[in-house]
């Protein structure tokens, strides 16, 4: 499934991410490389961008973004 | 000797509270000022032939953002004796991904280890001795806030640069990626060499596939396909492609080493803290509206009580100056004249850039302590999806509110926005929304002829302005700015106290700067509009306005303005005048219309406006060019008069086309006889 599908609390790995220049560039400068743990925060009041939890810092991202991250989710 | 230390991190590491332990906060322009990014230099306090730049922060070297690559020729081109690296000590893994790249350009390195208190008061620890070991380069503990180890971090970055002690260790990986970018580093090596760039860095950035340094090495053909070649071998055995297998690669060696070296007792206060604070905060139903009403509470307090205060005893100082100087020049006899040069001239324009002082001050107190606190991400969270609509980002909504204070600040508060897109374009916006200034004329023109609808059509006309902006956004985004936005992607800081003495800081650069910058513009104009004012083309003094240049001048540009409804030239003169400060559109006009209070004024009015055409003129006031003080400070943020000049006349004509049509559809309207 892809990032943007997750809602607030759940928890994923992320398999690949996708898209391409200078944003994808910066989703793997800040950390979403394959096989890290995320969590989604929360969602922005009007519904978008998502704020992400992972490698102990808060990040947020638009939903329109996060669409090209694959990721698997993790079930407790 | 000089030494130059060059200062970089991620946003919000530290940067500029490092930077002001080092220098007292002190600036000058110095040998990096050919370049066009916002930087900060100053000397190192205590310490002689030692200077410091702050180069803007930034979480990667990569080719994609303008800013970066302006950091990267500073770096490799500039040649500071020493980078000052520093690292939030609370997000490591995110700052030493930095580090890493900064490792590669072979120039000497100090990493300054920031916020190191939080990291102790939470029972953590860092092991820094093994860190400064496995980096090979120096690692300094600093608070940055309490002024603790700047000094240590200084004298480091000294010996560092005596020693020329360059990192060892610039190999964090094996397998495929390594093979890869040792193959390539043979292939380029000499080309590095000839145009004189730092081997390792290159081979990297070649691997991840980045143009201009491909560019700037001019590899040959036969070794561009070989290193091809080589790029397409690692994306097979590795199943990924070359950016990502660099930053994977990069983030594998980070995680292995954080394991080393960071223990924990789980998340730290400030963390947990923040998630607390933002549980309200950025609540779904609540965020919106405590945004608001933060907003609001900071332009009352700036624009109604404390800016107000200050404004008011700027003014009773500048009158009682401005009274005594004025005796004293009529009792030496001096001739009428210079008399008014000083007085209406001179003083006038001193005085009405001190206006803009307390305002100033005080909004950028309360910005810095937004700004300081970690809460404006929040606010690009909570309202991106708003300005997204207009090609912009959340973070532009701030400025935009401030437009409604005063253009000024508005424009100076872009300064905060990520990029230089959304810099250029926000700060195209800001004059539509309708600045305090003009508020004086909307309540004179309404209560003449809107008695009744007053709150209404000062409304519309709030709204006008607010369509015209996302009208020209949208026009904008089709032409100018039709690149692609930089990507949105934006951290979250906790939550902290702001540093009292960079809020007081930031509030005097802004002064400063306004007063450094704007003072000759402003001050020039209203001299110029003083000239126009008292004298004819005879250059005789006039005694009575209406025989002034300036009324000529109106006279002049009344025809243009008949297609609105509002031909008459003491109107055109009110809004020639408005250029200086829009306030003074309306004490034109009583001047010219021979009103002696506000009532009279209101009456008089009435002789040479309908009130359809009333509204049109108030709509051409709320569109057109902004005064002298907004075009220095526009002129000053974009870089040049060519930007402030296509603001005149982009703004001018918009405001003049809004204005006709406003009058003419009003004038079919009323030629139906429907009401």
């Amino acid at each position: 499934m892809t990032l943007d599908k997750l809602k607030a609390g759940q928890k994923a790995i992320i398999k690949s991410v996708g898209g391409e220049g200078a944003l994808r560039r910066s989703l793997l400068d800040m950390g979403l490389t394959p096989n890290t743990k995320i969590m989604v925060r929360k969602i922005a009041p009007l519904g978008d961008p998502m704020e992400l939890f992972l490698r102990g810092y808060e990040l947020t991202i638009r939903l329109i973004d996060a669409k090209a991250i694959e990721v698997e989710e993790v079930i407790n | 000797m000089k030494i130059n230390f060059a200062l970089i991190g991620n946003p919000n590491s530290g940067l500029t509270t490092v930077f002001n332990q080092m220098t007292g906060g002190t600036q000058n322009q110095g040998f990096f000022s050919n370049s066009s990014m916002k930087t900060k230099e100053g000397p190192v306090r205590r310490h002689k032939g030692v200077n410091v730049i702050e180069l803007p922060g930034t979480y990667s070297l990569s080719s994609y953002s303008a800013d970066d690559i302006s950091t990267r020729n500073i770096l490799i081109n500039g040649k500071p004796d020493v980078i000052i690296n520093v690292v939030d000590a609370t997000s490591l893994q995110r700052g030493l991904y930095l580090t890493l790249q900064l490792m590669e350009l072979e120039i000497p390195i100090v990493l300054a280890l920031n916020m190191m208190d939080e990291v102790v008061s939470n029972g953590a620890s860092i092991d820094l001795i093994k860190l400064s070991e496995e980096l090979t380069i120096p690692v300094v503990p600093i608070s940055a806030s309490k002024n603790d180890g700047i000094h240590d971090l200084i004298d480091c970055g000294i010996k560092t640069v005596l020693e020329n002690k360059k990192p060892q260790k610039i190999d964090f990986c094996s397998g495929y990626v390594h093979t890869a970018l040792h193959s390539i580093s043979h292939l380029i090596e000499d080309d590095a060499k000839r145009e004189n760039l730092p081997l390792r860095f290159c081979s990297s950035k070649i691997v991840e596939g980045d143009e201009p340094i491909s560019k700037a090495l001019s590899i040959m053909d036969p070794e561009l396909k070989i290193i091809d070649e080589i790029v397409k071998d690692m994306e097979n055995h590795l199943g990924t492609d070359r950016e990502a297998a660099m930053a994977d690669m990069r983030y594998s060696y980070i995680d292995n080493l954080y394991k080393k070296i960071v223990t924990t007792t789980g998340e730290s206060k400030e963390h947990l803290r923040s998630i607390k604070m933002d549980l309200i905060l950025t609540h779904k139903y609540f965020a919106i509206p405590i945004f608001l009403g933060i907003m609001f509470l900071v332009f009352w307090l700036t624009f109604g009580v404390i800016g107000a205060f200050f404004s008011d005893i700027f003014s009773i100082g500048i009158n009682a100056f401005t009274n005594t100087v004025s005796d004293l020049l009529l009792s030496l006899n001096v001739s009428p004249a210079l008399h008014s040069l000083i007085i209406d001239g001179v003083f006038a324009g001193v005085g009405s850039v001190i206006s803009f002082l307390p305002i100033i001050a005080v909004l950028f107190f309360f910005l810095s302590i937004l700004e300081d606190s970690g809460y404006m991400p929040r606010v690009a969270f909570v309202m991106d999806k708003l300005l997204r609509k207009l090609g912009l980002s959340g973070k532009s909504i701030v400025p935009m509110l401030i437009g409604f204070g005063c253009s000024v600040p508005a424009i100076m508060a872009t300064r905060s926005l990520p990029s230089e897109r959304d810099r250029r374009m926000t700060t195209m916006l800001i004059p539509f929304m309708s600045c305090s200034a003009k508020l004086p004329i909307y309540a004179i023109f309404t209560t003449a002829f809107f008695t009744e609808y007053r709150a209404v059509i000062m409304m519309c006309i709030y709204l006008t302005g607010i369509i015209v902006a996302i009208i020209i956004a949208r026009i904008l985004n089709f032409t100018v700015f039709n690149g692609n936005p930089v990507p949105f992607v934006m951290v979250l800081p906790s939550y902290r106290l702001p540093a009292a003495k960079s809020v007081w800081l930031r509030m005097w650069e802004n002064v400063k700067g306004f007063i450094k910058k704007a003072f000759t513009v402003i001050f020039i104009a209203t001299i110029v509009i003083w000239l126009l004012r008292s004298f004819d083309f005879g250059l005789n003094m006039v005694t009575s306005s209406e025989d002034s240049m300036l009324a000529s001048l109106g006279r002049a540009a009344a025809p243009i303005f008949s297609p609105l409804g509002f031909g008459d030239w003491r109107a055109a003169t009110a809004l020639i005048t408005g250029l200086s400060a829009k306030e003074a559109v309306v004490s034109t006009l009583a001047v010219l219309i021979g009103a002696s209070d506000q009532a009279s004024l209101s009456t008089l009015l009435t002789s040479i406006f309908t009130p359809l055409s009333a509204y049109a003129f108030l709509v051409f006031c709320l569109l057109y060019m902004p005064c002298v003080a907004t075009l220095a400070t526009v002129k000053r943020e974009m870089g040049g008069w060519k930007n402030a000049i296509l603001v005149v006349f982009a703004q001018t004509t918009i405001a003049w086309i809004v204005a006709f049509l406003i009058y003419k559809i009003g004038s079919f309207i009323i030629s139906l006889n429907l009401f």
